[in-house]
This record gives structure tokens, C-alpha cells and sequence, in this order.
């Protein structure tokens, strides 16, 4: 049984770690490890595509990160102890958002929006000069549709779990309901919006499907490494894939630990 | 003050709400209304109301096929492999190392799976595992762009999902029913069979739902694995919508993509309640 885990534990990390591995050859052969360096990670950093695509991917995933879970936020605290046909709807969006494949979100955000320019770009043109496109925005846009839906999710839990008695004791001790929420539930809830954001953040800095489809002329490190693994396996891209897995899992580890943190907090 | 909370509460849903309804709701029908219509000359759309572009899914058979095939095939071998595994960290293992060895298992699931892909194109390439058998004198084998690669690719991008879900239920289980098994003599097969596989059903349920509809609509692990032989929906769909410019067909693909994913979780559902499992709460995580 142990070896039957240890095996499996062996397949889950081998090929990752053979990755990372490689990353540090100083040779320039992809499948041969040739002494130790770090020269990869030099070319990968100083590549202007990858630098390029790796800011549009960190500035996407902080916008709409930080606005899925602003409104995640709002929408969860709305939805608590609310019952009706609102609460029904929005509950199956939620699960919505979430089962249906990334590859329609973009599918239909992409024929969607291009409809739409279709029909505005010919007179917003003939007004302002200004053309509306597929970039920055609909990216940002149709990732916050799917990380929003996260938040709600795992903010919602959180209120559930709630003491709501601390929220009673506040409004006896005669504070308004804006200073409860600002002195009480907003840090009682903040570590689950934190580590919403940073799941959020990381969805959409690995997301390559939604991305291939709405981002437009824009380049996401996803979409870049996507493209080069097309034209081979080389070392530096064994070098950025190594970057990035780096940088979610650092993101991973400290969304799990504001999670246990805060149901420990909970419990004493 | 009641008026005041439910104005609240609407505010609060606004623009949660608006964003469902523009990106979500809207294209969705979108798509629904464009796979009634036809390609448009030059690409993309011309309004029509037509059933052709349903008539015409059996010309892109294959990818329904190769789906519907592989999406199951890989679906069973992630659960027969993850299943020992959940046994081994809900049963075996000490409730220091459980929490260490659980969190190796979700790690690879929140990296990146077009980097993990990747990481297989590398190890299958001609220059990685066959090298290395060739060397050893074992010979010439194929691995990428073949069906065992695109299922090892599944099987690895989806293992900790499934491992999850099953273990959450082989958690839950009450110890002392083994022990009476035991004391009433039955041998440790028969407790597995009898008390242990039933009741992680709901796991095991679960688990092969979420990775079951993941994967059919899947497009990276086939594309990158696959080589373009053994491709998916998604890879049609990628193709129509972005080569071939063929917007109503895509569409209609698209909408028969999700009314059988939505076909199989009714089902699904139906399944756990049949075997009084109506619930299982397995978050995300």
C-alpha cells in the first residue's frame, strides 16, 4: 500500500520535476542535462515577448481577481438568508458558471462580443474614431465571470460558518450596521476573500482556454508558451514553466493557509 | 428598514448580477440562436432558422467519438488508480502526515495544466521515454501523438480530483462497522465489498462526475498530447471558430456539447439519490 503511494506520489512530480530540472542545464539541448545554470531564466526574462506577455497576464488576473472578489463578495453577503426566485436564479448561475466548459465561455463570449462591435464599431467610429475590440477588457471581463463565481462559492461557506453572535453583541454595543460590517464581518470574512482572490488569481493566470479566445491581440504568458511549444521544446520554455508553476504554487500555499487560519480562528 | 435591506441587497447583487446576464446569460443565447443559422459567405454568421447544422453533426463523428470514448476510458483509469490512494490516506496513513500528504495531491491539480502537458510532450517526445527504451535496447516506440499519450495526459492533469471527493467519503466512514464485520467473521475482502466500496459511493460518484465533465471539454491535453490525430469536441470547436470561420455549425456543436454534459448530470444526480447520496459535500478545493 505505502509503495502503491509512494509510486503514485512518484508520477504526480516526476514529470514537473524533470521540468524544473532541465531548466538549470547549461546546455542548449532540451533533453540532455549538461552541467548547472541559470543562463534560461536569463534569456526567458530578458525576452521582450515573454516579459510582454507576462505583464498582460499579471495585470489580467490582478483586475479581474480584484473585482470577482469585490463583487463575489457583495453578491454573497446579499444572498445570505435570502430565499425567493432571485436566490434560485442566481444560485444557478452560479453552478453555471462554473460546469459549463471554459471552451464555450470563450466560444460564446467571443461570437457574442464580436456581434455586438459589429453592430456599435460603424457609428461609435463615425462619432468618436474610436473602435471597441477583443483585448484587455473582454480577457479581464470573461475571467471575472468565472473567478466570481469562486469567490461567491468559497465566501459563502465562510458566512455560514459564521458566529452570529459577535454580529448580535455589535448592534447591542450600538454600533450601525455599517460599523458592524466595517469593524466585524468584513474582517471576520477577510481571510476567505483573500484566499478567493489569490484562487482567482491564479485561474486566470494559468487559464489558456478562455484567453485563445477573447484576448484578442493581446498575448498571455499561457497563449506565448502555448505558441512556442508549437515551434519545440526548448530550455527556456522549461524555464518559464518552471516560473509559473513556482508562482501558483506560492499563491496555493497561501490561499490554504488564510483558509485554515481562519477556521481555526473560528473554533477557539 | 425592511424596504431599505431588500434595496440593499439588490445593490449588492447588481453588478454580480449584470455580469452573469451580459457574459454569461447573453452569449449563451447567442449561441443558442446561431445554431440555427448558417456560415455566412465570408465566415461567421448569417441569420436563418434552420435544423442543418444539427442534420450535420455526424460529419464531425470522429470528435464526438473520440470524446465519448476517451473521456470515460480516462475518467476509469483515474478512479482505479486514485482509489487505492484515497484508501491509503484515509486509512493507512497518521493524521500528522494526512494533511501534508493530501495537500502533495491537490498541489498538481492548481498548477497550470498547460505546463504539466507540456511536461509530458517533453518526457514522450522522441527524445525523452523512447530514447531512453531505444537506448536500453527495449525499441522503437511511438508515445506522442497517440491515444495512450492523450489518456496518461488525462489520467495525470485529473488524478487529484478524483482522488479527493473519494477520499472525503472513505473519511467519513464509521470504523466500527468493519470492526463488527470482523468480529462476525468476515475476511477483509468481504468487509471491502460489503461496507467500504458501498459506502464511498458517494466519492466515488462525485469524483467521476467532476472529471467526467472537465474532460469533455477538453481541449488542451488532446491538442498538446493528441498531435491533432485524437482530438475532442473542443478541438473541433477550436477549429470552426477559429480556422474555419464555420460560427453556426460551431454553435450547434457547442449547444449539443452541453446538452449532453447537462444529459449525464441529471442522470448522475439521479444515480446518488438512488443510492441515498443526495448530498456529498465536496467543495472545490
Amino acid at each position: 500500500m505505502r509503495i502503491y503511494a509512494t509510486l503514485v506520489y512518484i508520477f504526480l512530480y516526476l514529470p514537473i520535476g524533470i521540468i524544473a530540472l532541465f531548466s538549470f542545464s547549461a546546455g542548449r539541448s532540451a533533453s540532455q542535462m549538461q552541467g548547472f545554470s541559470l543562463q534560461w531564466y536569463g534569456k526567458a526574462l530578458s525576452n521582450p515577448f515573454v516579459v510582454d506577455a507576462l505583464q498582460t497576464s499579471a495585470s489580467v488576473a490582478f483586475v479581474s481577481a480584484v473585482l470577482a472578489s469585490v463583487f463575489g463578495t457583495m453578491a454573497a453577503l446579499a444572498l445570505t438568508g435570502m430565499t425567493g426566485r432571485i436566490r434560485v436564479l442566481f444560485d444557478a448561475m452560479v453552478y453555471v458558471a462554473i460546469m459549463i466548459p471554459g471552451i464555450v465561455i470563450g466560444i460564446a463570449t467571443l461570437i457574442a462580443l464580436v456581434t455586438l462591435f459589429d453592430t456599435v464599431n460603424p457609428w461609435l467610429e463615425s462619432l468618436t474614431g474610436y473602435r471597441l475590440s477583443m483585448g484587455f477588457a473582454s480577457l479581464t471581463a470573461a475571467h471575472v465571470l468565472f473567478t466570481m463565481s469562486l469567490v461567491i462559492v468559497i465566501v459563502r461557506a465562510r458566512i455560514e460558518a459564521l458566529d452570529r453572535t459577535l454580529i448580535e453583541a455589535s448592534g447591542d454595543l450600538g454600533a450601525g450596521p455599517l460599523a458592524t460590517f466595517w469593524q466585524v464581518t468584513l474582517p471576520l470574512l477577510a481571510p476567505a476573500i483573500l484566499a478567493g482572490f489569490l484562487l482567482s488569481f491564479t485561474f486566470s493566470f494559468d487559464d489558456f482556454i478562455i484567453a485563445f479566445f477573447v484576448a484578442g491581440s493581446e498575448t498571455t504568458l499561457p497563449i506565448y508558451i502555448f505558441s512556442s511549444i508549437r515551434r519545440g521544446v526548448t530550455p527556456e520554455i522549461n524555464a518559464i514553466g518552471t516560473m509559473v508553476m513556482g508562482a501558483s504554487l506560492l499563491l496555493l500555499v497561501m490561499a490554504q493557509v488564510l483558509l485554515r487560519r481562519s477556521t481555526k480562528a473560528e473554533r477557539t | 428598514m425592511a424596504m431599505t435591506r431588500q434595496k440593499t441587497r439588490y445593490l449588492l447583487l447588481g453588478p454580480a448580477g449584470l455580469w452573469y446576464a451580459a457574459l454569461l446569460v447573453l452569449p449563451l443565447a447567442v449561441v443558442l440562436v446561431y445554431s440555427f443559422g448558417e456560415r455566412a459567405a465570408a465566415g461567421g454568421y448569417a441569420p436563418a432558422f434552420t435544423l442543418a447544422q444539427y442534420a450535420n453533426l455526424g460529419s464531425r463523428w470522429a470528435a464526438f467519438k473520440n470524446t465519448f470514448m476517451l473521456a470515460p476510458a480516462g475518467t476509469l483509469a483515474a478512479l482505479l488508480i486514485a482509489y487505492p490512494l484515497a484508501y491509503f490516506l484515509a486509512v493507512r496513513v497518521t493524521a500528522r502526515w494526512r494533511t501534508v500528504l493530501l495537500v502533495l495531491v491537490i498541489v498538481p491539480f492548481w498548477t497550470s495544466i498547460l505546463i504539466r502537458s507540456y511536461a509530458w510532450i517533453f518526457l514522450l517526445g522522441g527524445r525523452g521515454i523512447p530514447q531512453l527504451l531505444a537506448d536500453l535496447g527495449l525499441g522503437d516506440l511511438r508515445l506522442i501523438n497517440t491515444p495512450f499519450a492523450v489518456l496518461l495526459g488525462i489520467v495525470y492533469g485529473y488524478l487529484p480530483l478524483m482522488v479527493f471527493p473519494i477520499y472525503v467519503s472513505l473519511e467519513k466512514l464509521d470504523k466500527r462497522l468493519l470492526e463488527a464485520a470482523s468480529d462476525l467473521g468476515a475476511p477483509p475482502w468481504r468487509r471491502f465489498m460489503q461496507i467500504t466500496l458501498p459506502l464511498s459511493l458517494p466519492g466515488i460518484a462525485t469524483g467521476s462526475m467532476l472529471v467526467l465533465i472537465l474532460l469533455m471539454g477538453e481541449y488542451l491535453i488532446p491538442q498538446m498530447l493528441g498531435g491533432g490525430k485524437v482530438f475532442f469536441v473542443g478541438n473541433a470547436l477550436v477549429d470552426l471558430f477559429l480556422q474555419s470561420r464555420n460560427w453556426a455549425f460551431g454553435s450547434a456543436m457547442a449547444v449539443t456539447l452541453v446538452a449532453t454534459m447537462l444529459v449525464v448530470v441529471t442522470l448522475y444526480m439521479r444515480f446518488l439519490r438512488r443510492i441515498g447520496a443526495a448530498r456529498d459535500d465536496v467543495g472545490l478545493m
